[in-house]
C-alpha cells in the first residue's frame, strides 16, 4: 500500500495530523478491550491496574508515615500498623514495581521497537494480564478480609506457624501473579530473538530492548523459586508439613535462602527496565548517541547474571557461615560495578551533547543522581561489619527506597512522559509536568534522606512505637512524604486531563530515533503499514538532526 | 544513651563501635566524593552544552572509549575490594569473642528478653553488665526469629528457634543503652525492647551480690538432672555400659553410629535431650527417651551448663 | 471438514509471524523457556531435599526403604512409555496421520492416568501405614530420628505431589488436543500445539527420572 518504511531515509507517508484509524479507536466496546490481543491495549490495561495498586500501596504508606510522626501508637493499633506496612510492601513490590515498566512500557514498545506487528504470543500476553488481575484479587481479598502482618518477606516460622492473619490468601495471590511475570518475560525473550525486523542486528537494538531482555531472563529464572517458596509456606500452614519447622529438625534459614534467591534478583527486575528508559531519554535530549553503547548494553547482562549470586547478603546476621558471608559480600561489590559503568556512561553522554531539559530529561537526570546515591549506600550494606549494625534498620529502608523510588519510579514516570504522545496521541502540559518532577525530587529526598540517619542511629524497621529521641527525624521524613504524595498526585491529574484536552501529538514530537517513532501517534493496530527495514545504527541523531536541517520531516 | 535527645550519630559504647564508625565515615567520604563528582559533571555538562549555547565545540568524538571504560571499572573495583577487605576483617574480629568472656544466657520469646547471669541471677528486658569486660551472649528463641540489637555497641545477631546463636561485646562506658529486637516477630515487635545497663565493675559486683536468692545455672542444672532421673543412665563419673558418659564430654568430638563424628557443642547437647535418636553414639543403642515438652529453653540451658561443668574424673 | 478444505480456508500462520518457520521456532523457544522456569521451580524442592538428606543420610535411606519400590519402578516404566507414545503422536501430527495421532494421544493419556492412579494408591498405602505426616495425622516410625524420617516423607509428598499436579495439567491439555484431533485439526502445519505439548510431557517425565532414584533408590536394599 504505502512505500516501504526505511529508517535510512526516515520519510513517512503523510497520514495527516492524527491517523484516522489507530489502535485506540479500533473498537470501543468493553469486549474489544477485555478480549484484546493487541499488545498496546494490553499495555494500557496494565497501566490502569498498576496505577490502582500504586495508589493503594501509597495510601498504606501514608497511614504508616502519619502514625510514625509520634513515638507512640497514636493512629492505629499495632496489629493494624503491621498489616499496613506489609500491605505497602506486598503491593508495591509485587503489584507495582515488578510489573510496572515491563508490563506497561515493555508491552507497548517491544514490538514497535523491533519492528514487529505484535509480541510472539499475543494471547499469552492477555492471559498474563488476567493472571495478574486474579493474583491481585486474592491479595485484595486478603487485605479487605483482615490483612496480613508478616512483612512482605514472610519469614518462617512466623509466617508458616505463628501468624494468624491471611497469609495463605496473600501467598496464593503472589504465587498467581508470579506467573504473569514469567509469561511476560518469556514473551519478550522470544519476541526479541525471533521477530526483529530485517537489518535490526543486536547491536542496532535500542538499549531499552537490551535491558528488557536482561530483565526477562531474571523474571523467567527467578520467579519460579519464589513460587516454590510460597508453596512450601502455604503447605506448611495448611497441611502441617514441617520443612521450615525447627521442632521437626527443619530449618527456618532455608526459607530465607529460598526467598532471597528470588527476591534479590527481583530488585534488579525492578531497576533494569528503568535504566533502559534512561538510556533512551538521555540520547534524545542530548541529540547524540549514548556514550559506550556496547558497555551499557552488556552491563545489563552482567547485572542479570551477578544478581543471582548475591542473595546471601540478606543473611549476614542470620546465622549463615561467616565464610559464606564473605563470599556474598565480595560478589555484592562486583554486582555494583556494571551499575557504576552505566552511570559513568550516561554522564559521559552529556559531554558535547545539545541538552534540553524537558520533563523526561528532568526525570532521567534525577534518576542518575538518586540512583547513584542509593547505589553507593549499597557499598555500605555490602560491608559485613557495617551491615551488622544497619541490617533491619531504617538505613536499609532508605537504601532500597532510594533505588526503588528515586530510581525505578522516577524512571517509570520519565518513560511514561516520554512515550505518552506515542501511546495516546496527546501532549501533556509541559509546565505542570516539570513542576511535578521537581516537586517529586524534593519530596523524595526530604522523605528518605533522614531515614539514613535514623537507621545508623539504630531505629529498627517495622517499628510502630519508637524511643522519643527519634521523633525529629521521623517528623522530617513524614513531612517529606506529604510533599512526595502531592507530587505524585499531579501527573495522575494532568495526564488524564491531557487525554481530553491535550494538544494532539505528531508521530515524532521529540524527534527521537527508534522504530516506534516512525509510525503515527497513536499507532495503528498492526503497528506498521509495512515491515520496516533497518539500515542505520541506533541513535543516529546526527543524521536525524542533519535531515531536519535540510527540511525533511521527523 | 537512652533519652539523650536528638543526635545525628549514635554513641560509641563498645570496643567495636569506633572501628565500625571509622569504616562508616570513610564510606560516607567515598560516597560524597562520587556523588559530588557525578552531580558536578552533570551540572557542568548541562550548562556548558545546553541547547541554546552555540559557542561551544560539539565536534563529536568516537562515542566510546575502551580506556575510559576500563578505568571506571578498575577504580571502583579496587575501591570495592578495599572496602570488602576492611569490612570482612572487622566482621571476623567482631565475631569471635575473646577468651574469658563472661557468658550470659538469653532466651527470647514473643515479646520479651530473658537473661541469666553466670551466677544464676535472672533479669527480664534489662541486662546489667560490667564495663571493660567482654560479654558473650548465647541466645535461643522459644518461638519465632528475633534479633538481639544494641546500636550503641554496633552489635546484632538473629536469635533463632531450635539452635543457639551468640555474639559478644565489651562495653567501654557506663550508662543505659537501648536493646531492640531487630527481626519482625509479630504484633508487639516494637515493644520487645529493653536496655543494657553498663556499670563500673565494682558496682556490678555489688549489684550481683544483692538481689533475692538465686541459683547458679549449674546448680539448677544438677537439681534438674536428679529430678529427671538422668543419673539412672548417665551417672556422672563413670561409664555405665548402657549410656555414653557425660563427664568431659563438652567440647570434644563424638563418634556416632554410621561412622560420622560430631562436635559435642551446646546445640548437640540440646538436640540430644530433645531428640535423642537423631544422633546415636557409636557402640550404644538408641534407648534414651525424649524430654521434648518436659523441659523449657531455660531449663535446657541449666542442664547444659551442669553437663559442661562435669569434669573428667 | 476435510483436511484440504481446512488448509485452503485457514492458515496455521498467526498474524504476528511472517512465515511458518518463524512461528515454529518461536513456539519451541517459548516452551523451552517455560521448561527452564519449571526447572527452577522443581530446583527449589531438590535443594531442600539435598540439604536435609546430607544432614542425616542414614534416616533418609531407612525412610526410603518404606516406599514401594515395585510400584515406583512400574510407574517409571509407564511414564517412559508414555513419552514414547507422545513422541509418536507428535510425529503422527506432523505427517498428517489423523488416526495415529488420536490413538497415540489416547494411549499417552491412558498411561498418564495409570501413573497417577498408582501414585494415589501408594499415597493411600502410606496413609494406612501411618506414614503420611500431613494434616495432623499420626506418624508411626519405629527407628531412630523420627523427626528426620518425617522430613523425608514431607519432602516425598511435596515433590511427588507437585510432579503429579504437573502430570494432571498435562493430561488436561492432552484432552483438549484429543478433542481437537478428532475434529481433524492439529495436522501438518497446524501440529505446533502437539509438538509443544510433547516437549512439556517429556520434561515432566525427566523430572520423574530424577525423583525416582532420589526418593526410591537411596535405601540400598
Amino acid at each position: 500500500m504505502t512505500a516501504l518504511i526505511e529508517t535510512g531515509s526516515m520519510k513517512m507517508p503523510d497520514l495527516g495530523p492524527l491517523s484516522k484509524r489507530n489502535y485506540l479507536n479500533s473498537g470501543y466496546t468493553v469486549r474489544s478491550w477485555l478480549l484484546t490481543t493487541d499488545h498496546k491495549r494490553i499495555a494500557l490495561l496494565y497501566l490502569m491496574s498498576i496505577t490502582f495498586f500504586f495508589v493503594l500501596g501509597g495510601a498504606a504508606a501514608t497511614l504508616v508515615r502519619l502514625d510514625l510522626m509520634t513515638p507512640q501508637a497514636d493512629l492505629v493499633q499495632s496489629e493494624t500498623f503491621n498489616k499496613l506496612f506489609t500491605a505497602h510492601g506486598v503491593i508495591m513490590v509485587f503489584f507495582f514495581l515488578v510489573p510496572s515498566i515491563p508490563a506497561v512500557l515493555g508491552n507497548f514498545l517491544v514490538p514497535l521497537m523491533v519492528g514487529a506487528r505484535d509480541l510472539a504470543f499475543p494471547r499469552l500476553n492477555l492471559l498474563s494480564w488476567y493472571i495478574y488481575m486474579l493474583g491481585g484479587l486474592f491479595t485484595l481479598y486478603a487485605l479487605l478480609a483482615g490483612g496480613v502482618d508478616t512483612g512482605w518477606t514472610f519469614y518462617a516460622p512466623y509466617s508458616s506457624t505463628y501468624s494468624n492473619t491471611y497469609v495463605m490468601a496473600t501467598a496464593v495471590g503472589i504465587f498467581i501473579t508470579g506467573f504473569s511475570s514469567i509469561l511476560t518475560g518469556l514473551n519478550f525473550i522470544v519476541t526479541i530473538h525471533k521477530m526483529r525486523a530485517p537489518g535490526l542486528t543486536w547491536f542496532r537494538l535500542p538499549l531499552f530492548i537490551w535491558s528488557i531482555y536482561a530483565t526477562s531472563i531474571i523474571m523467567v529464572l527467578g520467579t519460579p523459586v519464589l513460587a516454590i517458596t510460597l508453596l512450601l509456606v502455604g503447605l506448611e500452614r495448611i497441611l502441617g508439613l514441617g520443612i521450615f519447622d525447627p521442632r521437626l529438625g527443619g530449618d527456618p534459614i532455608l526459607f530465607q535462602h529460598l526467598f532471597w534467591f528470588y527476591s534479590h534478583p527481583a530488585v534488579y527486575i525492578m531497576i533494569l527496565p528503568s535504566m533502559g528508559v534512561i538510556s533512551e531519554i538521555i540520547p534524545c535530549y542530548c541529540r547524540k548517541r549514548p556514550f559506550g553503547y556496547a558497555f551499557i548494553g552488556f552491563s545489563s547482562f552482567a547485572i542479570a547474571v551477578f544478581s543471582f549470586l548475591v542473595w546471601g547478603h540478606h543473611l549476614f546476621v542470620s546465622g549463615q557461615s561467616i565464610y559464606a558471608g564473605m563470599v556474598f559480600s565480595m560478589l555484592s561489590y562486583l554486582v555494583a560495578i556494571p551499575s557504576a559503568v552505566k552511570v559513568f556512561n550516561w554522564t559521559a553522554s552529556l559531554h558535547k551533547g545539545s541538552i534540553s531539559f524537558d520533563t523526561p530529561m528532568l526525570y532521567a537526570l534525577g534518576f542518575v543522581g538518586l540512583f547513584t546515591m542509593g547505589g553507593l549506600t549499597g557499598l555500605f550494606v555490602a560491608a559485613l561489619a557495617v551491615d551488622v549494625h544497619v541490617h533491619d534498620t531504617y538505613f536499609i529502608v532508605a537504601h532500597f527506597h532510594y533505588i526503588m523510588v528515586g530510581g525505578a519510579v522516577m524512571g517509570y514516570l520519565g518513560g511514561i512522559h516520554f512515550w505518552w504522545p506515542k501511546m495516546t496521541g496527546r501532549l501533556y502540559p509541559e509546565g505542570w509536568a516539570r513542576l511535578s518532577a521537581i516537586l517529586i525530587f524534593i519530596g523524595f529526598n526530604l522523605t528518605f534522606f533522614p531515614q539514613y540517619i535514623l537507621g545508623y542511629l539504630g531505629m529498627p524497621r517495622r517499628y510502630h512505637i519508637y524511643p522519643p529521641e527519634f521523633q525529629v527525624l521521623n517528623v522530617m521524613s513524614s513531612a517529606g512524604a506529604s510533599i512526595l504524595g502531592v507530587g505524585y498526585f499531579f501527573p495522575l491529574t494532568y495526564l488524564v486531563w491531557s487525554l481530553y484536552y491535550g494538544k494532539r501529538a505528531s508521530a515524532n514530537p521529540w524527534r527521537a530515533t527508534g522504530l516506534e517513532w516512525q509510525t503515527p501517534s497513536p499507532p495503528p493496530t498492526e503497528n506498521f503499514a509495512e515491515t520496516p527495514i533497518v539500515l542505520d545504527e541506533a541513535y543516529d541523531y546526527k543524521r536525524m538532526d542533519g535531515q531536519l536541517a535540510e527540511g525533511g520531516t521527523a | 544513651m537512652i533519652d539523650d535527645g536528638f543526635r545525628l550519630l549514635p554513641e560509641q559504647a563498645s570496643t567495636h563501635a569506633p572501628h565500625v564508625d571509622l569504616l562508616y565515615f570513610c564510606l560516607i567520604a567515598l560516597s560524597v566524593f562520587f556523588t559530588v563528582l557525578i552531580s558536578a559533571l552533570i551540572v557542568y555538562f548541562s550548562i556548558k552544552y545546553r541547547r541554546g549555547n552555540t559557542k561551544v565545540d560539539r565536534t563529536p568524538g568516537s562515542g566510546h572509549s575502551l580506556m575510559l571504560e576500563i578505568t571506571w571499572m578498575v577504580i571502583p573495583f579496587v575501591l570495592s575490594m578495599g572496602i570488602f577487605a576492611w569490612g570482612s576483617s572487622l566482621y571476623f574480629s567482631g565475631y569471635r569473642p575473646p577468651a574469658g568472656a563472661m557468658e550470659i544466657r538469653v532466651v527470647a520469646k514473643q515479646w520479651m528478653w530473658k537473661f541469666q547471669h553466670p551466677d544464676g541471677r535472672r533479669e527480664i528486658n534489662t541486662l546489667h553488665v560490667p564495663m571493660g569486660q567482654p560479654v558473650k551472649v548465647t541466645m535461643i528463641s522459644e518461638d519465632v526469629i528475633h534479633s538481639f540489637y544494641v546500636p550503641a555497641f554496633r552489635v546484632k545477631r538473629d536469635v533463632l528457634p531450635g539452635s543457639y546463636a551468640s555474639c559478644w561485646f565489651e562495653a567501654t562506658r557506663t550508662g543505659e543503652f537501648h536493646l531492640f529486637c531487630a527481626e519482625y516477630c509479630g504484633t508487639n515487635h516494637s515493644r520487645m525492647v529493653g536496655k543494657i545497663v553498663v556499670m563500673e565493675p565494682s558496682e556490678y559486683a555489688d549489684w550481683l551480690g544483692g538481689g533475692t536468692s538465686k541459683e547458679p545455672p549449674a546448680v539448677a542444672g544438677e537439681r534438674l538432672f536428679e529430678e529427671l532421673r538422668c543419673g539412672t543412665c548417665h551417672r556422672p563419673g563413670g561409664a555405665t555400659g548402657r549410656c555414653p558418659p557425660l563427664a568431659g564430654l563438652f567440647g570434644h568430638e563424638v563418634k556416632l553410629t554410621g561412622g560420622t563424628t560430631v562436635m559435642a557443642d551446646e546445640n548437640y547437647l540440646r538436640e540430644s535431650i530433645l531428640r535423642p535418636s537423631a544422633k546415636v553414639v557409636a557402640g550404644f543403642q538408641s534407648l534414651m527417651p525424649s524430654y521434648d515438652g518436659q523441659v523449657d529453653e531455660e531449663q535446657l540451658i541449666q542442664l547444659i551448663t551442669y553437663i559442661k561443668s562435669m569434669a573428667k574424673p | 471438514m476435510s483436511d484440504e478444505t481446512q488448509a485452503a480456508q485457514l492458515s496455521p500462520l498467526a498474524h504476528q509471524f511472517d512465515d511458518l518457520a518463524q512461528q515454529n521456532e518461536a513456539d519451541d523457544l517459548g516452551m523451552w523457556l517455560f521448561l527452564c522456569t519449571e526447572l527452577m521451580f522443581f530446583g527449589g524442592l531438590f535443594l531442600a531435599y539435598t540439604i536435609y538428606r546430607t544432614r542425616d543420610e542414614a534416616t533418609f535411606a531407612a525412610a526410603s526403604r518404606e516406599l514401594e519400590l515395585l510400584w515406583g519402578t512400574v510407574n517409571t516404566a509407564v511414564l517412559l512409555t508414555s513419552s514414547l507414545t507422545m513422541a509418536l503422536a507428535v510425529h503422527a501430527a506432523e505427517t498428517r496421520h489423523r488416526q495415529k495421532l488420536i490413538v497415540f494421544l489416547f494411549v499417552t493419556m491412558l498411561l498418564g492416568c495409570a501413573f497417577v492412579s498408582i501414585k494415589f494408591m501408594e499415597y493411600y498405602h502410606k496413609y494406612l501405614h501411618g506414614l503420611m505426616p500431613l494434616l495432623g495425622l499420626p506418624f508411626k516410625w519405629d527407628g531412630t530420628s523420627p523427626g528426620h524420617a518425617e522430613m523425608f516423607f514431607d519432602l516425598y509428598f511435596v515433590m511427588t505431589g507437585v510432579h503429579a499436579l504437573h502430570m494432571l495439567i498435562g493430561l488436561g491439555i492432552m484432552l483438549v488436543l484429543l478433542v481437537q484431533a478428532t475434529r481433524g485439526r492439529l495436522l501438518g502445519g497446524f501440529s505446533g500445539p502437539v509438538r509443544v505439548t510433547g516437549l512439556y510431557w517429556h520434561f515432566v517425565d525427566l523430572v520423574w527420572v530424577f525423583l525416582f532414584p532420589l526418593l526410591y533408590l537411596i535405601g540400598a536394599r
